[in-house]
Formats: structure tokens, C-alpha cells, sequence
């Protein structure tokens, strides 16, 4: 909400300073954007005339002008395609600082000829950003005068931002009431007008109440649509908008002056009476901004004998707008439903002032004086004389009764306010207050949308009294309990563990594109977003890893070799909240390590992705099981599939070489996924230990290298020799691995074997290593190396 | 005795002169060994008369012994020039590095909610949590915003397909969903934080389409807004490790609280940030969740988690936050930290 100093002094008396009323402001609720003075960088420039235009002799595209500047006749060298004999500019005079180079112009020469100044563009006084030629003013503009005051511009202008709950305060008068309340100043009461009804009005109105509770109006006939007076085009600019001819002019000033928009007809153009109803479906409009619309059933709309002519409370219509020949005006004044303007403006996608302040609730008792106020204003300055009113429906009854406990303002807000002062404020604000024993009964303003409790009313007290009165207390009794539960909490454990074994947290979109998601076992309609902010992000993701193979795509872009990433985040199945799954989810790429002058670098391998994705289930100190059905993004022979019983808990392996291809991705690169959440936590978290007994004799190691079919895996090797003595058999390393002819590998494991009550004698070790190459054998089928 | 005086004298000069371990060996047993002149010289001594057995055999006693004397020194001798020979050839680089540790990141963000976590934890808050993908219902409805509410315009909403019974999906646009679901499920008092992801239709430089949100929710019989001043004052201290920060309270807006707020920071001595709204929970939320307003009240706020990281640790691009480059997350991350 735009609004200038001297328009809110129009409405506030008071002495106080720019930076008193701005902090006042702020305090309200009401907070400023920006307070800003155009006329201070403007200062220098003024409107000049331009005598002639001619032809640069040496430029096709340059002119060399003679202009007025009120003093004196300036050669000027010009640029601009737009600058012509006879128009009205700004004039920039060697020595001036120009806002958008912020370099001091000089006297220059331009092919040969001299210039001495400048005209202006928008753009380079900061008032545009694009550049459409220097400005041209309007050939009324007086030659020689400053063009910031001219403008209006030479006042400061603030920008509030004006919360939802505050329509009120979308015109100046609203604002200026705030303040009044605070102290600030005192608020002038606005003048009733008296307007003698000349004649009878030839227009009757009907309202269906669902559209229109109280719609008014009456005609003006004789008027003259003259540009408005210059105080009037100063205010409108001063705040952004562009002046048209009076009678649009004053609609608009009302909008911004007391939040009352108000529209006017051409009368001329009005084929019989009018009605305001509800639209049928696929009715037709063309509005002001010159677009058709097409009409959903239920929306507001005005309609005379040629059907709609207006869209009730948000724009008018192209048929009947006044323009420089109107005589005859009918002028509305209504209350629509800020519900249904809401619905209407943004099915239509129609954004205008008149729709912002009638969604957010225009003061429904506003509406006739409103309509007297605009009514006197257009005969000041068009003339031509009133008809009678008419009226539509009533004034809706929106006036909430409240009872109010003083003590609240203490029990909810943390602030004593004596009583007096209560009744003070409210009253400033235009409550009206009835003091019983313990309460008050509060009537809400009309103009105040969204006060009906109590806690509104501790707030209108607050915000005037100031927040900053309230005394802040020591917060409350200590912690019964951890914040994080023990799944919260494995997250956090997660993201350390994962970044000790050196890979780095990523935090990704929950966003992917439908086609990548494809790659990845595509994605239910459930998760297609019905407004995507772009192609690229228009589903909610299924999979954290495509995300992260873009991001090893981005760095590998920028020459990195070493990736290694993981995210801990949601990924989803579908919509509902049993569909969102706690992830951690890794990858590595290219080289585990870049190489140093101890070791050379590593390409990244499965077994890393594997190690990672044991370092989070050994969290849970689980014992997964493992088998070779895995998703399609990974490489059949190269990952695995970790189970706890029937639960999947994750996967690991080498993601599938079409899929790196897909993603344009240098390999190799492999990745873990573990679903944490599925990951069980022991019943009871005990925190002791099973007892451990030191064995005081020596440990014997063995080596053996057996020879199995290639498909046998070597955890089955180890699992064997472990079932042939369990108890003696302390550790088991696997030392080496080939393969060998015939579908072959060779196995080199190395056994530690602890005896518990005596040293092993060579005939126990002998024993206890047939046992070993026994049960291998049984289970394996593999053979001893010879 | 000359002979045996003459004996002494050369080979200890023979040990004096030896230069390696092994030419000592040599001596000792040419002179002490199995079949050295002086074992040799003892044997002998049994033979003699007993007289001359005792002289001897204690004179030859005394040599051995002054020899294995000598020998031991010069063999400690020799042993410590080969072994401060061994050093001398022994010198190694101590500039060259050694072999690099991982060096993995946790990401900014986690460990910025990691502290928030940490400080709310100490206040007594716990942390509740609830669904990316949320019913209408939740996100707004419950939360007083009807769906003609102008404040529904100001939050561009990612909208999913609705479920069965129409009830509409969004990407929640707020963590304060969570505010409700734990009302809903819950009984007063009830105090917690709901940190998480949050969605709106927004993509610019100062604003992405995913970002993260820790809302906090207190509700007993009596705390008021003075409470809410000093939880908010206490946790910037404490995150910001600065007790002189700076909070202003200002009137603000939000359909789910009342009387609501505004919490700027003062900023490095120059102007005032937004960094958070509050409020005291709306007696129509409380209605929403099956909770008597006339008996119960409380305070709910909302910060933004990217906007408290990129304040403490001077980071200036919000987008890089979600970018993946290698080269940012080394940079702004932190190290692992031990946890059990």
C-alpha cells in the first residue's frame, strides 16, 4: 500500500517527524517496506520543450534539437527515435547527476555538433526499467518547472505492507486512524456531504443478496470528462498509477484514499436497468482490460438488458466506460462478498485494486456515504447535476458482539493495561465499549474484518500498546525427556557414520522430472504434481538416487573424480504418509580416493557401497541376510539385496551401465539405498554386555585355499568351516580370491582358532583342520588346494 | 706369566682394534671359543700339580674374565655405532604427508538443526514430526484457513492428485500440519518442535521450491506471550552464542495465531532481519483439535532453517544449498561428529 506523507496528513493532524510516524507504523502492525523521497534525486530535472527536430548531418539515427528550457533556447543532440517538434521532455542540464549511470553530465559533442544537455528516458531516471525512447510529457506540462513536483513526486512516498486481516488500512484514512489510536496525532473527521438530488433517477437496480448485499448508485448527468485537476493527477502518480480523465480519476482516489471502490458507468451506453446476480455458466465479458472472459457459473456480475456489463467488485466492463465524450455517468457504489470476489478474481486470474480490497472486506457501511463523497467530487470538478439514489438491498449487519475480560490482555498477552487505557484504545480504534463488572461488551467497527474473539481484542490492545511492552519471562520447567526419538536419533547417527567413511551429505529436491523417475521404475499418478513449478521437478520423487547421479553428473561436469554422496531424506511410494520412507541413500563414483604419492587412486568398487551400507545396519545391530534380486537400476551380477526375514532393508551394488548411460554419467559408480525406518530397535535398549572370558592360552593360526565352482559364494565357504567348530573357531579372513580355469575360483581364508582350556597340541590342530575341509567340502563341494 | 701377560695384551688389543661384530666373534672364540687359546690354556690346567692348578687356574680365571669384559664393551661399542649407523641411513621425509583421512561432510543444514535440536531440547521440547505430502485438511483448513482465505493465495501450494474421498493433497507449505496432527492425537501439555521440509511454488534467487522449517508448539493453561518472548530470546542467545542479540516483536498476521507476531533480529549494527513469526495458537486451531480454548492455551512459532544457517555461517547463495556441489559441501559442511 502506497500513500504519500501529505496524504496521510490530509486525514492525521499531527507534528510528528517522518521517522516517528514510520516506527509507529511498524509497530502496528502496519510495517514499512520503504520510505522514499524521488524528489531529491529528481531535484535538477525539469520539462522542457523541444522548438524543432532536425537531422544530425553526419547520423542518420541522431537529431539535433532546439529546446526550451523556460530560460533560454539549448542546443541538444538526441538519440531517440521519439524526440519530435513541438513534444514536452525532461531536460537533464550540463553538471547533473543522472540516477542511472550516476555519472555528472558534461557538455559534449556529438559527430561534430555540440550539445548542451539532455533529455530523459524513464530508465534513466530510475522510474522504468526498460528503455522506450525520453520521456514525453504531456503537452500541458508547464515549460521550466521542476518535473518532480509537477510529477508529485516531490513528496515522500511509504509503502506498508498490509496483512490479510487489514483491509481497513488499504486506504489512507484507515492508516492515519491506526495511528490517531497510537497517539500519533489526531484524526480529522471526514466531511459529510449534502447532495442536492436534482432529479429522479431512470435507472432502477434489483440485487440477488447472494451476489450483492447492497448495491447504490444514481446518475450524474452533465458532466464534462475533463482530465482531472492537477492535485488530484499529482496524488495518483505519486503512488504509482497513471491518471486517465476525472470521472476514472476519482473512482480511484476513493479506492486509495478511504479503501471504497466505486465504478462508473457511462449512462449513455446502459441498455435499461440494472441487475446485480450471479453469472451463468459460459456468459461472456469483455472487460476494461480489453480481454473476453469466459464466465463459470455463480460469479458476481452487473448485467443491464445486453447482459454483463460489469464483474461485480473486481473489474468493469469495455462497453460501457466512460471516455472524453461521456455526459452521463451512472455511479455504483456496492459491498460485494469478499468470498466470492476471492473465487471469481482468481478463477479469472483478474488482479486489480478494486478486488484486492473487497476480498479482504471494504466497510460495508461505507457504501452510501461513499457514494455521496465520490458524488460531490464529480461535480466539483465535472460538474452537471445528481440524481436521487438507488438502492439494492441493506447494509449487511457484520458487526461482531464481543465479550471481553480485561484480564486476558494479562493471561494471554503477558501485559497489565489498565482499564482506562483499554477503553481508550478500542474506543481510537472505533470499538464501541460498554464496561460491566468484570468485562466489557465490544462492538466491532463495521469496517473490521476478522475480530470476534477475545484474542483479537488482546491483540488491537497489544499492537497499539506496543510488543515491546511486554516483559519477557524465563521459559518454563527443564526437559522430562530427549527431544528425538530413537528413529529421529538413528538419523543424526546415520549422517555422522556415513560422513566418517568420507562421503558428504547432499540435501536434494523431493522433487524429480516423471522421466527420469522412469528410469528408476517409473512413478504412480499419485505423485504427479497438478501445478509443477517446471518439467524438471513435476513429480514427487520415488528415489532419491537419480538425484544424486545428477548431482555426480554436475560435479563430474566441473572435473571431479573422487564423488562420493549421500542423502538422508524421504523418498515415496505414494501419497499417503505410510508412503513416505526415511532413506539413506549414498553413492560413489570414479575413484575412492584421488591417489598420493603412498598409494595410487582406486576406482570405487562394490564392496565400498557395501561397506556403507553395512556401517548403517550395523546401527541396528542387525544380522541381515542377503540375496540377488535387485531393482533394475542396478547391475544383476554386481549388487545385492539386504533382508532382514521377508522386510527388504535396502540395497547395494553397481548401478546398471545403460542407466549411467541414461544419465550421461562417467562410471563406475556404485550406490547404497537402506530404508531406515524399517531398520528394528531391540525391544529394550540394555546397555550391558555379555560377560567376556580371556582365553590364557596362545591362538593358533591356519591357512587353506579351497577350489569351488565360481557360483559358490564365499560366504557360504566361511559359514561352513564356522558350523565345523563354532566354539574354538575365533575369526576367519578371506586372504585371497582368482579365478581359475573350468568355472572355477580359488578361496584363501585364513582360520584363528582360540583354545578355551588347554594349549592345542598338532595332533588337535590336524584334527580340528579335517574337520574345517570336511564340512566345506559337504556344504560346498570345495576341494583343498594342493 | 709373561706368556699369559703377553696373551692379555694381544688380544686386547685385538678386541680394541676390531671394527664389526663379526671380527669381535672371531676373537672371542679364537680366545674364549670351544678351542680358544685360553679354553685350550684352562684345560691344561687340570694336569698340573695342585699347586700350580690353583695359581693358575686362578690367574687364567681373572684373564677370562677381564676379556669377556672387554669383549662385552667393545661388542656394546660396536652395537651402537651399527645401530647409530642404522638411524643415520634410516631418515625419512617428516614433511611428506600422510596417508589422507575420509573426509566426509554433514550437510549445514543438519547441523544447524542438529543445535536447534540440541537448544529446544534443553527448554523441554520434543521433537514431533508428520507427513511431506499432506491433506488440505491439515495444511490449512484445521489451521483457520477456509479455502477462500486470501492468506491460501500468498502460499503458492504444490497441489497432488486427491484421494479417493476428494479430500485435496498438497506438499505441505508449512511444517505446522505437524502443530495439528500432534493436537489431534495428543492431550495438553504438549511441547514441540516440528522441523522438515516445506514446499511452495516459488523459484527465484532468494527463494526455492523445497526449503525447511522448525515451528515450535507450546500448549498448558498459562503461558502467554510473555513466555513466547523469552523461549524465542533464550533460543537466539543460545544458537547465535551472542546474549546481546537483539529480537523486536511486532504486530504480524497469521490466520492460525492471535495476537501474532513478527520476530525481527537486529543485524550487524544496521537494520532489522525477519527471521520468524509467532503468536498465541488461534482459539479456532485449538476448537479444530478437539481442545476447550476457554481451559487451554499457548504459543506456536516458525523459522526458516536455510534463513538461520545462511545468518551464522555467512553463507550468501540459498540455492547452493540444494546444488550438490562437491565443492560448496566441503566448504560450508561440518565434520562428523562421535555419537553413540
Amino acid at each position: 500500500m502506497l500513500f504519500t506523507l501529505s496524504w496521510l496528513k490530509e486525514h492525521l493532524e499531527t507534528s510528528a517527524s517522518l521517522e516517528q510516524i514510520s516506527e509507529a507504523l511498524t509497530n502496528l502492525g502496519l510495517v514499512v517496506d520503504k520510505v522514499e523521497n524521488k524528489a531529491e534525486i529528481l531535484a535538477p530535472f525539469t520539462i522542457c520543450e523541444i522548438i524543432d527536430a532536425e537531422k544530425h548531418p553526419d547520423a542518420d539515427r541522431l537529431k539535433v534539437c532546439r529546446v526550451n528550457t523556460g530560460k533560454e533556447i539549448l542546443q541538444i543532440v538526441c538519440g531517440a527515435p521519439n524526440a519530435k517538434t513541438g513534444m514536452k521532455a525532461v531536460l537533464a542540464l550540463p553538471g547533473t547527476l543522472i540516477p542511472s549511470t550516476k555519472q555528472i553530465l558534461k557538455i559534449g559533442k556529438v559527430r561534430g555538433i555540440e550539445s548542451f544537455g539532455m533529455m530523459c528516458s524513464a530508465r534513466e531516471l530510475l522510474l522504468a526499467e526498460e528503455d522506450n525512447g525520453i520521456i514525453e510529457l504531456d503537452p500541458k506540462a508547464p515549460i521550466g518547472e521542476s518535473y518532480a513536483k509537477w510529477l508529485g513526486l516531490d513528496d515522500t512516498v511509504i509503502d506498508i505492507e498490509i496483512t490479510p486481516n487489514r483491509g481497513d488500512c488499504l486506504g489512507v484514512y484507515g492508516i492515519a486512524r491506526d495511528l490517531a489510536a497510537t497517539g500519533m496525532g489526531v484524526l480529522k473527521p471526514l466531511r459529510i456531504e449534502t447532495i442536492k438530488e436534482i432529479f429522479p433517477c431512470p435507472i432502477s437496480l434489483s440485487a440477488d443478496s447472494n451476489a450483492c448485499p447492497h448495491f447504490t448508485g444514481r446518475v450524474i448527468r452533465g458532466v464534462k470528462n475533463c482530465p482531472s485537476p492537477e492535485w488530484l493527477q499529482r496524488k495518483l502518480r505519486a503512488i504509482g498509477l497513471r491518471p486517465i480523465s476525472a470521472l476514472v480519476d476519482i473512482t480511484n482516489f476513493f479506492t486509495h484514499d478511504r479503501a471504497r471502490p466505486l465504478h462508473v458507468f457511462d449512462a449513455d451506453k446502459l441498455k435499461g436497468n440494472l441487475a446485480v446476480r450471479l453469472s451463468h455458466a459460459d456468459e461472456t465479458f469483455k472487460a476494461l482490460d480489453g480481454k473476453t472472459y469466459t464466465l463459470s457459473k455463480d460469479m458476481t456480475v452487473i448485467a443491464d438488458d445486453s447482459g454483463v456489463i460489469s464483474l461485480g467488485g473486481i473489474m468493469g466492463g469495455d462497453t460501457t466506460s466512460c471516455d472524453d465524450s461521456t455526459q452521463t455517468v451512472f455511479l455504483e457504489a456496492a459491498f460485494f462478498d469478499p468470498i466470492r470476489t476471492a473465487i471469481t478474481g482468481r478463477h479469472l486470474g483478474i488482479l486489480s485494486d478494486s478486488r484486492y480490497r473487497f476480498e479482504r472486506g471494504v466497510d460495508p457501511a461505507s457504501t452510501l456515504p461513499g457514494l455521496d463523497a465520490a458524488t460531490q467530487m464529480i461535480l466539483e470538478i465535472c460538474g452537471g447535476e445528481a440524481s436521487e439514489k438507488v438502492v439494492a438491498g441493506q447494509v449487511p449487519d457484520l458487526i461482531k458482539d464481543i465479550s471481553f475480560h480485561p484480564t486476558r490482555i494479562k493471561s494471554l498477552g503477558g501485559l497489565d493495561v489498565p482499564l482506562q487505557r483499554v477503553n481508550d484504545i478500542l474506543k481510537a480504534l472505533g470499538f464501541t465499549v460498554r464496561n460491566n463488572e468484570d468485562s466489557l461488551d465490544v462492538l466491532t467497527p463495521s469496517w473490521r474484518f476478522g475480530v470476534e474473539y477475545e484474542a483479537d481484542l488482546v491483540e488491537e490492545v497489544l499492537r497499539v500498546e506496543g510488543y515491546d511492552k511486554i516483559p519477557s519471562l524465563s521459559y518454563g520447567p527443564r526437559p522430562q525427556e530427549k527431544p528425538l526419538n530413537p528413529l529421529q536419533e538413528r538419523r543424526f547417527v546415520v549422517r555422522d557414520k556415513l560422513a566418517t567413511r568420507g562421503l558428504i551429505e547432499a540435501v536434494t529436491w523431493s522433487f524429480i522430472s516423471h522421466e527420469l523417475a522412469n528410469h528408476f521404475g517409473g512413478i504412480p499418478e499419485a505423485l504427479r504434481l497438478l501445478n509443477p513449478i517446471s518439467q524438471d521437478l513435476d513429480a514427487v520423487r520415488p528415489n532419491i538416487l537419480p538425484n544424486l547421479l545428477r548431482a555426480v553428473l554436475l560435479n563430474q561436469n566441473r572435473g571431479i573424480d573422487c564423488i562420493g554422496l549421500f542423502e538422508c531424506g524421504p523418498q515415496f511410494t505414494s501419497s499417503l504418509p505410510n508412503g513416505q520412507h526415511m532413506m539413506a541413500t549414498g553413492i560413489r563414483a570414479g575413484f575412492i580416493h584421488p591417489g598420493n604419492w603412498r598409494e595410487k587412486k582406486r576406482p570405487v568398487e562394490l564392496y565400498d557401497a557395501k561397506a556403507d551400507a553395512l556401517s548403517v545396519i550395523e546401527i541396528g545391530n542387525l544380522k541381515p541376510q542377503w540375496d540377488r534380486t535387485t531393482p533394475q537400476w542396478y547391475h544383476p551380477g554386481r549388487s545385492a539385496t539386504l533382508k532382514l526375514g521377508p522386510t527388504i532393508l535396502g540395497y547395494f551394488g553397481e548401478i546398471h551401465p545403460q542407466i549411467l548411460t541414461d544419465f550421461d554419467v562417467k562410471g563406475p559408480v556404485v550406490a547404497f539405498e537402506i530404508f531406515l525406518d524399517r531398520m528394528p530397535f531391540p525391544k529394550r535398549k540394555s546397555t550391558l554386555k555379555p560377560s567376556l572370558i580371556l582365553s590364557p592360552y596362545q591362538a593358533v593360526e591356519r591357512d587353506f585355499a579351497f577350489i569351488v565352482l565360481k557360483d559358490v559364494p564365499a560366504d557360504t565357504l566361511i559359514k561352513a568351516a564356522i558350523k565345523s567348530e563354532p566354539t574354538l573357531i575365533e575369526d576367519i579372513t578371506i586372504f585371497d580370491v582368482f579365478e581359475m580355469k573350468n568355472n572355477q575360483k580359488s578361496i584363501g581364508i585364513r582360520v584363528r582358532l582360540q583354545p578355551k582350556d588347554r594349549t592345542f597340541t598338532e595332533e588337535d590342530i590336524q584334527s580340528l583342520s579335517q574337520k574345517i575341509i570336511t564340512s566345506i567340502a559337504q556344504n560346498t563341494g570345495g576341494v583343498l588346494r594342493q | 706369566m709373561s706368556t699369559h701377560g703377553q696373551l692379555k695384551s694381544h688380544v686386547l688389543e685385538e678386541i680394541s682394534k676390531a671394527t664389526s661384530l663379526t671380527e669381535l666373534e672371531d676373537i672371542r672364540i679364537n680366545s674364549l671359543g670351544k678351542k680358544g687359546h685360553i679354553t685350550l690354556l684352562m684345560k691344561e690346567v687340570g694336569q698340573k700339580s695342585p699347586e700350580e692348578r690353583k695359581a693358575m687356574g686362578a690367574e687364567l680365571n681373572i684373564l677370562k674374565d677381564t676379556l669377556t669384559e672387554a669383549f662385552d664393551y667393545r661388542k656394546a661399542q660396536l652395537e651402537n655405532a651399527a645401530l647409530n649407523a642404522r638411524l643415520a641411513s634410516e631418515t625419512l621425509d617428516v614433511s611428506l604427508p600422510p596417508r589422507p583421512s575420509p573426509r566426509g561432510r554433514i550437510h549445514p543444514l543438519s547441523h544447524v538443526l542438529d543445535q536447534a535440536i540440541h537448544i529446544f531440547g534443553q527448554m523441554g521440547f520434543i521433537v514431533a514430526e508428520g507427513p511431506d505430502i499432506e491433506e488440505d485438511f491439515y495444511n490449512f483448513t484445521a489451521l483457520n484457513i477456509p479455502p477462500e482465505h486470501p492468506a491460501r493465495q500468498e502460499q503458492d501450494t504444490f497441489y497432488l492428485p486427491a484421494l479417493e474421498d476428494n479430500q485435496p493433497l498438497v506438499l505441505r507449505t508449512h511444517t505446522s500440519p505437524v502443530q495439528i496432527r500432534t493436537m489431534i492425537k495428543g492431550k495438553p501439555p504438549i511441547r514441540i518442535i516440528a522441523p522438515g521440509r516445506t514446499y511452495r511454488s516459488e523459484n527465484d534467487a532468494t527463494h526455492t521450491p523445497m526449503f525447511h522449517q522448525i515451528e515450535g508448539l507450546v500448549i498448558d493453561t498459562s503461558t502467554h506471550m510473555g513466555h513466547l518472548k523469552g523461549c524465542l530470546e533464550e533460543f537466539f542467545h543460545l544458537f547465535f552464542e551472542d546474549s546481546s542479540i537483539k529480537l523486536r516483536f511486532r504486530p504480524g498476521y497469521f490466520p492460525f495465531t492471535e495476537p501474532s507476531a513478527e520476530v525481527d533480529m537486529w543485524w550487524k549494527e544496521s537494520k532489522w532481519l525477519e527471521i520468524g513469526g509467532c503468536g498465541m495458537v488461534h482459539p479456532n486451531v485449538l476448537r479444530n483439535c478437539n481442545i476447550n480454548p476457554e481451559i487451554y492455551q499457548g504459543f506456536a512459532f516458525g523459522m526458516g532453517l536455510e534463513r538461520l544457517t545462511m545468518l551464522k555461517y555467512g553463507i550468501e547463495d540459498l540455492r547452493l544449498f540444494f546444488e550438490s556441489d562437491l565443492r560448496w559441501l566441503t566448504y560450508y559442511g561440518f565434520e562428523p561428529e562421535a555419537r553413540e
